[in-house]
């Protein structure tokens, strides 16, 4: 394999609407901030809401020469916990890698394989909480990221926080205390 | 009331994390743009959406028209260049197309417009992937063409194009990979407005439509005179070599960032020069530098200017490899790969090494490290190609 020392690759998954792929471009807006080197892009496709969508981000300290698409991913993120069933959610995922899900169940609750860590968050509570979305169709986005920034420590949260104020279009603030709020709440466990 | 209309301050500058669409906008913006016409519906991108922001909120000067089909927008382009305006659109593959005749007027007529486009396959059956068979079939309509490798570059590109068009009256045409660059975001330097207006002073046409002197442009034109102006435009062609090698070097010494018209890529001592154009460039890099580091004498050349092709830079860094193989995400049915055809051209008479044509990665099949290191080591093995096209990947 070629040199790609440094690398890290992070897949999102989500339904259309939930806000996968502007989740993965707030994630690459932190981490630039940090000094860091991003590249973030949808699941090359049409997109339609409610169907199962993907987005990625690679993010390393040396500029990314890379250009093709993600295959074997360092961490996941699942923005709907339906698709742990529905979609071969773990395709290539590497031994080691995280699996953060949007569920109020707990990590151990889902039957994933023993080689991957699983942490869960409540982001769907925590998104109606602030009004972001409707309660049928909360937008989790900018909740989950904050989960992911207190489960794998890449990304520091103040740098979150002013990414998510800056690329979230509207209600940034509520957006902002989603994010802190289930940074606090994110639940790593055994499973 | 005049106190009431805010005075904004014109494009931000600073390094910002954007898709390869929206620096295609920043490039545009920042080249002060006049008039941009566009068809706002599917295959176009977000490139003019974000134009269309900058015009609605006033941090660009710009006539916005919005159009009934690419034709029409070519048609536009052509109008605002004509009376003297900079003139912009973007599209994608069966947009070009549609585009078709109205890109030979352009470059009849000479008018510098510039236009984007994310090099999409065609259909059909219907692809929004990227491959380029959309821009290279535009190959001889007189259009310059780039190809780009990074956001950074298609920003860049565009204030170039503007640059090398007008200098040579000549439209001009940069090309982005679909998704790898129009859907990627990646940090992009956007300069300042102040430093592109040096580099790029307002277009003063020699000739254009004017009332107050009244001139007819494109009438029908006698054998005895088309001939020349046919001639002229090869001319301004091989003018716009020079003066896109100058534009870059100038750009270079402005921003900091130059790209050449072709790039040799750690090809000192190589015996096997591998061709790539787009985004397929960046990831080949990886492999380069892999495969040097074992040992292996491979090197690279960036194909970035088509239009006007750059045969003696060409023959420059490819004379004395012993091998080349050229991967082209494209085909000219019953031929084979363009820009295998276009290298071979540019080295028939002077003492050919092999050439392996390469075909990969059509309606957006990914190419991958591992893909280019096969394309590799097919070269490396054998003394001649084995068939004058090498599918790659191709489900038989």
């Amino acid at each position: 394999m070629t040199e790609l020392t440094g690398l890290v690759e992070i897949r999102f998954h989500g339904r259309g609407g939930q806000g996968a792929v502007v989740a993965s471009q707030i994630l690459a807006a932190a981490l630039f901030k940090e000094g860091k080197f991003v590249q973030a892009f949808p699941a090359f496709g049409v997109e339609r809401r409610g169907a199962p969508v993907a987005a990625f981000i690679r993010v390393s300290d040396r500029p990314i020469l890379l250009r093709c698409e993600i295959y074997h991913p360092d961490h996941l993120v699942v923005l709907d916990p339906t698709l742990i069933y529905a979609v071969d959610v773990t395709a290539g995922l590497k031994e080691g890698g995280w699996i953060l899900i949007n569920s109020d169940r707990s990590p151990g609750e889902f039957r994933l394989p023993a080689k991957f860590r699983v942490a869960t968050v409540d982001a769907n509570r925590i998104a109606v909480r602030h009004h972001l979305g409707d309660p049928a169709n909360p937008i989790v986005n900018t909740a989950i990221l904050g989960a992911f920034a207190r489960i794998t420590g890449l990304v520091r949260l103040e740098s979150l926080l002013e990414a998510v104020r800056e690329e979230v279009p509207l209600r940034k603030e509520e957006n902002a205390a989603a994010t802190k709020e289930a940074y606090e709440e994110a639940r790593a466990g055994e499973h | 009331m005049a106190a009431e209309v805010e005075l904004k301050a014109g494009i931000p500058s600073g390094r910002k994390v954007i898709t390869g669409n929206y620096a295609v906008s920043y490039g545009a913006a920042l080249a002060r743009a006049q008039v941009i016409a566009a068809y706002p519906i599917t295959p176009q991108t977000q490139i003019v959406e974000l134009l269309a922001d900058f015009c609605a909120e006033g941090l660009l000067q710009a006539k916005f028209i919005k159009v009934e089909s690419e034709h029409s927008a070519m048609a536009a382009c052509i109008g605002a260049s004509a009376v003297g305006a900079r003139a912009f659109t973007a599209t994608s593959a069966q947009g070009l197309a549609l585009m078709h005749e109205m890109l030979h007027w352009a470059a009849g007529a000479r008018l510098p417009v510039v236009l984007a486009n994310v090099n999409r396959a065609m259909g059909p059956p219907w692809s929004i992937w990227t491959d380029q068979n959309d821009s290279l079939s535009q190959r001889d309509t007189g259009w310059i063409q780039y190809y780009c490798e990074s956001n950074q570059e298609a920003l860049d590109t565009v204030i170039q194009a503007y640059k090398v068009a007008e200098r040579v009256s000549l439209p001009a045409m940069l090309v982005l990979d679909a998704f790898f660059l129009s859907h990627t975001s990646e940090p992009v330097e956007i300069p300042e407005q102040g430093l592109v207006d040096r580099y790029l002073p307002p277009y003063r046409p020699k000739y254009k439509l004017d009332l107050a002197d009244p001139r007819a442009f494109g009438g029908i034109t006698m054998p005895s005179e088309y001939f020349e102006l046919r001639y002229k435009i090869q001319k301004a062609m091989e003018e716009a070599l020079a003066v896109a090698e100058e534009a870059d070097l100038e750009f270079k010494r402005l921003f900091g960032r130059g790209y050449g018209l072709v790039e040799p890529y750690r090809l000192e001592g190589a015996e096997l020069a591998l061709v790539t154009s787009g985004t397929v460039t960046s990831t080949a890099r990886l492999v380069i530098d892999r495969l040097r580091a074992e040992g292996e004498k491979v090197g690279l050349l960036k194909a970035r200017l088509f239009r006007p092709f750059p045969t003696s830079l060409v023959r420059e860094h490819l004379l004395g490899i012993l091998k080349i193989a050229v991967i082209d995400r494209n085909i000219s049915f019953g031929h084979g790969g363009i820009f295998a055809q276009e290298i071979k051209s540019a080295l028939y008479n002077h003492g050919q090494p092999p050439l392996f044509g390469f075909i990969a990665g059509l309606g957006g099949r990914d190419i991958t490290p591992e893909l280019i290191e096969e394309i590799i080591e097919y070269a490396l093995s054998h003394d001649r190609p084995e068939e004058e096209i090498i599918w790659m990947g191709v489900k038989r």
